[in-house]
């Protein structure tokens, strides 16, 4: 057996598919429709989640046997919003544009459903490694639901990638219009329903009947 | 018809289980109850079969779309006309709208039949027949412009995500014609609103064209109203496209810049009165809706702070969409209430809501459309208080 158990794989890749925190669990929706109108925001967005969830089940985790069950919710607002200060800092630094287009999703780090999700059912009750690969996986989850949202999004709605046009000039000479109703947040729903579709007809243990 | 007939049936090996075109089934099935009378009767129990099936319902409502597209069809024509200032009889004028709007409708039914035959095909399921009504509903409440392809792509959003999600014909929460309208019109807003889209001036096929007149401007009388400033109440007076004065009486008869069905309150009147007489459409919806819409737009008359508060009741109805939207939109049986005090609640309120967004949201010269979809989410809500109250009623007498 090499770096990781059986068991640590599961916990590692199964938000990315069959356990995933956007599509399967329904979390974090409002952040996945607010920030994907562009693909970028998107990314920066699934990282910043990816990095918060993976430190603050950490420290949890490290806490949990010291932490009294009574003001566990508070401890764990604490770390999230001292982790998510951090990450929004080094936003601000380094990717100030992106950072403007996110504006208080940031920020709202804090109150993401999978975040404290994952805090309460995992890194209360399981040590720091595991929680570390849980927090991992469960925001790569939710980072590549928002990259594929924001790639639809981006390509029929702004015609570009990363902000790159992609839709080639000829195309819009030929009577070709970016669609507008991509851009606001309804059409990110019709998106993220047609990937549970897609999902749920290959997973069909997930269907519900 | 006989040997029409004897034809068709001669195919049908091929199309059983386990002929060559098995996998093709339900498209013959579906074309054999189309062309012919299925005589299949019940063999057990007491039926009663009522010969207005579905497919009579469909068959009604399309021959009463007729009156809109034909008047649609020549006002296309004669709007082209007015605008190159060109007089070519009625002959070609009629030629030149007929091939402008034929396109549109092809497309609609192509893309919209293709995914119900799709769909149907691969759930192993009869084709509905429902997609007959939408598909001529879609080119009649676009403007003549419309590139094709935006049409082929709401046609096909409308039909996936509003019917066949929903469970396909008959299921649908709302109306399928109205959502393709919605998506077009928040996908491409510059292509289905403004003043270049409702008059058609370039050539079809070789047919008209020419420089516009001067002066031409081709804003729908509701586009007038929505730019026009408050200095202009009492003033105002919507005009044609060469800018001359239009009298209410042009409104109802339809000669002016619309979507291409839209325009005519005496068409629409004409297929309203068929819907009416077939029993396909209840009259209390489409009442209501007019009252409400009336009710409503008298109500703004006495505020009277902008030129679209200024207009009469009258004029609000002869507008827009509003005719058309209450004759064929509202009166659709499977998104509108089903109760018969519901029909009035539901018809009244899609008739204020489409007076209230027309007059109040500055971003929307009209609002037929977006209060027909909304008051569909709201139809099963007065269904159930309906019943509710009617069940509350009828306890209390029992308890007596």
């Amino acid at each position: 057996m090499g770096l990781l158990t059986s068991k640590q794989k599961e916990i590692l890749l199964g938000p990315l598919s069959k356990n995933n925190p956007v599509v399967v669990q329904m979390l974090g929706i409002c952040s996945a429709l607010a920030v994907t109108s562009k693909l970028e925001p998107a990314i920066v967005m699934g990282i910043s989640v990816t990095v918060v969830v993976a430190f603050a089940n950490v420290i949890i985790s490290l806490l949990r046997n010291t932490i009294p069950n009574r003001i566990r919710i508070i401890v764990q607002l604490v770390v999230a919003a001292a982790l998510v200060t951090i990450v929004s800092e080094v936003l601000k630094a380094f990717a100030f544009e992106v950072n403007k287009q996110l504006s208080v999703f940031v920020g709202l780090i804090i109150t993401n459903c999978i975040l404290m999700g994952r805090l309460e059912a995992f890194a209360l009750a399981n040590r720091p490694w595991d929680s570390f690969l849980d927090g991992i996986g469960n925001g790569l989850g939710y980072g590549i639901i928002l990259v594929l949202i924001g790639f639809f999004r981006e390509l029929f709605g702004s015609g570009s990638l990363l902000g790159i046009k992609v839709v080639p000039q000829v195309f819009y000479d030929w009577g070709y219009v970016d669609n507008g109703l991509v851009i606001l947040p309804p059409m990110a729903l019709f998106i993220v329903a047609t990937i549970i579709w897609v999902h749920r007809s290959r997973n069909k243990e997930l269907q519900e009947n | 018809m006989k040997v029409l007939k004897d034809f068709y049936e001669s195919l049908r090996p091929h199309f059983e289980e386990g002929g060559r075109f098995s996998m093709f089934r339900s498209v013959y099935e579906g074309m054999d109850s189309f062309l012919f009378v299925p005589d299949t009767t019940s063999r057990t129990g007491v039926h009663i079969h009522d010969s207005m099936d579905a497919k009579r319902t469909m068959t009604a409502v399309i021959v009463s779309l007729i009156f809109p597209l034909l008047f649609g069809i020549y006002n296309t024509g004669y709007q082209h006309n007015l605008s190159i200032g060109a007089d070519p009889g009625f002959v070609m004028t009629f030629l030149y709208g007929l091939l402008s709007v034929l396109p549109q409708l092809l497309v609609s039914y192509v893309v919209g039949l293709g995914i119900e035959f799709t769909v149907a095909q691969w759930k192993g399921e009869e084709i509905q027949e429902g997609f007959l009504v939408s598909g001529m509903l879609i080119p009649l409440i676009v403007p003549v412009d419309t590139p094709l392809w935006m049409i082929a792509v709401a046609t096909a959003f409308a039909v996936i995500f509003a019917k066949e999600v929903f469970g396909g014909t008959g299921y649908n929460i709302f109306n399928v014609a109205l959502v393709t309208r919605a998506f077009l019109f928040f996908a491409y807003p510059a292509s289905m609103s403004g003043d270049k889209v409702f008059v058609r001036t370039a050539a079809t096929f070789g047919i008209g064209g020419g420089e516009v007149v001067d002066g031409f401007s081709g804003a729908t009388p509701l586009g007038q109203v929505g730019i026009a400033t408050k200095e202009m109440i009492g003033t105002f007076q919507a005009v044609d496209v060469t800018g001359q004065p239009l009298s209410t009486w042009d409104m109802f008869w339809g000669l002016i810049p619309g979507s291409i069905g839209e325009t005519s309150v005496a068409a629409i009147l004409l297929g309203g009165i068929l819907l009416l007489y077939t029993g396909v459409a209840s009259w209390k919806t489409m009442l209501s809706v007019f009252v409400g819409g009336a009710a409503v737009s008298a109500l703004f008359n006495l505020v009277g702070t902008t030129v679209a508060m200024s207009l009469s009741p009258i004029e609000h109805l002869c507008l827009g969409g509003f005719a058309f939207g209450a004759v064929f939109m509202a009166t659709d049986p499977v998104t509108s209430a089903r109760t018969e005090t519901g029909k009035y609640i539901y018809g009244f309120l899609v008739g204020a809501m489409a007076i209230l967004i027309r007059v109040l949201n500055p971003g929307y010269p009209e609002g037929m459309m977006l209060a027909i979809l909304l008051m569909n989410i709201f139809a099963p809500l007065i269904d159930y208080f309906v019943v509710e109250r009617n069940i509350t009623r009828r306890l209390q007498r029992v308890k007596k």
